[in-house]
């Protein structure tokens, strides 16, 4: 399945883009998307954490991915 | 409706937060206001730059001033975060809270401030004359 992700701040700096699209194994996990991503931009391996929202809301690693989800990389946040 | 939140790439006027709370009810206000700071670490900013993910942003400030109404005897609140480019001393955030006494208030906006930083997806950027930083990015 190919998955469409959303990157904002550092993340999108990582990526060199704001929309990023990956293919992964069906069934696939946050845990397995976040490995692929350590793998391909290793920068995102010095960030103080990396978590994933899907559908807008926070999800964790054992979450189900499927492809008509909105995902979106979450480095992180710093409002305020 | 007892909650009002806002992201807005206009400067925020902290009026807007204290007229929202003010009730009856209600006799202490607290208002919370974070500005651009020029100096971090010693380092000059010459501006932030702050970027939200919009829908889940209002989603996680909406979440914030409902558990305010669950853990403080909070009558309202509002939650206003500003995004875009923010020059020195220009408002970043706003966050009022009104409660029948002001112990509460107090606690209740410093528990929303506090929350907000760890909880709502905005990004901060500090611009330096010789560079940037996504700020709380790196450990």
């Amino acid at each position: 399945m190919i998955l469409k992700l959303t990157a904002f701040g550092i993340a999108k700096d990582i990526l060199g883009k704001r929309v990023l699209e990956i293919e992964l194994k069906n069934d696939s996990k946050i845990a397995d998307l976040k490995a692929i991503l350590l793998n391909q931009y290793p920068d995102f391996s010095k960030l103080a954490n990396l978590t994933f929202a899907v559908d807008e809301a926070y999800q964790n690693d054992d979450f189900l991915l499927s492809a008509n989800q909105e995902i979106v990389i979450i480095p992180p946040v710093a409002g305020g | 409706m007892n909650i009002n939140i806002k992201i807005s790439d206009k400067p925020l006027n902290p009026s807007d937060a204290n007229n929202f709370v003010t009730n009856e009810a209600c006799g202490g206000i607290v208002t919370f206001i974070g500005t651009a700071r020029k100096f971090t670490k010693g380092k000059e900013v010459l501006r932030l730059e702050f970027e939200a993910y919009e829908p889940m942003a209002i989603k996680e400030m909406t979440k914030i001033a409902e558990q305010i109404m669950v853990r403080f005897p909070a009558k309202k609140v509002a939650i206003h975060h500003r995004i875009g480019i923010v020059g020195l001393k220009e408002i970043a955030v706003v966050i009022a809270v009104a409660c029948p006494h002001r112990k509460a208030a107090f606690e209740a906006c410093e528990f929303a401030i506090d929350t907000l930083k760890q909880t709502v997806p905005i990004w901060k950027k500090e611009v330096f004359e010789d560079g940037e930083i996504w700020v709380a990015a790196h450990p």
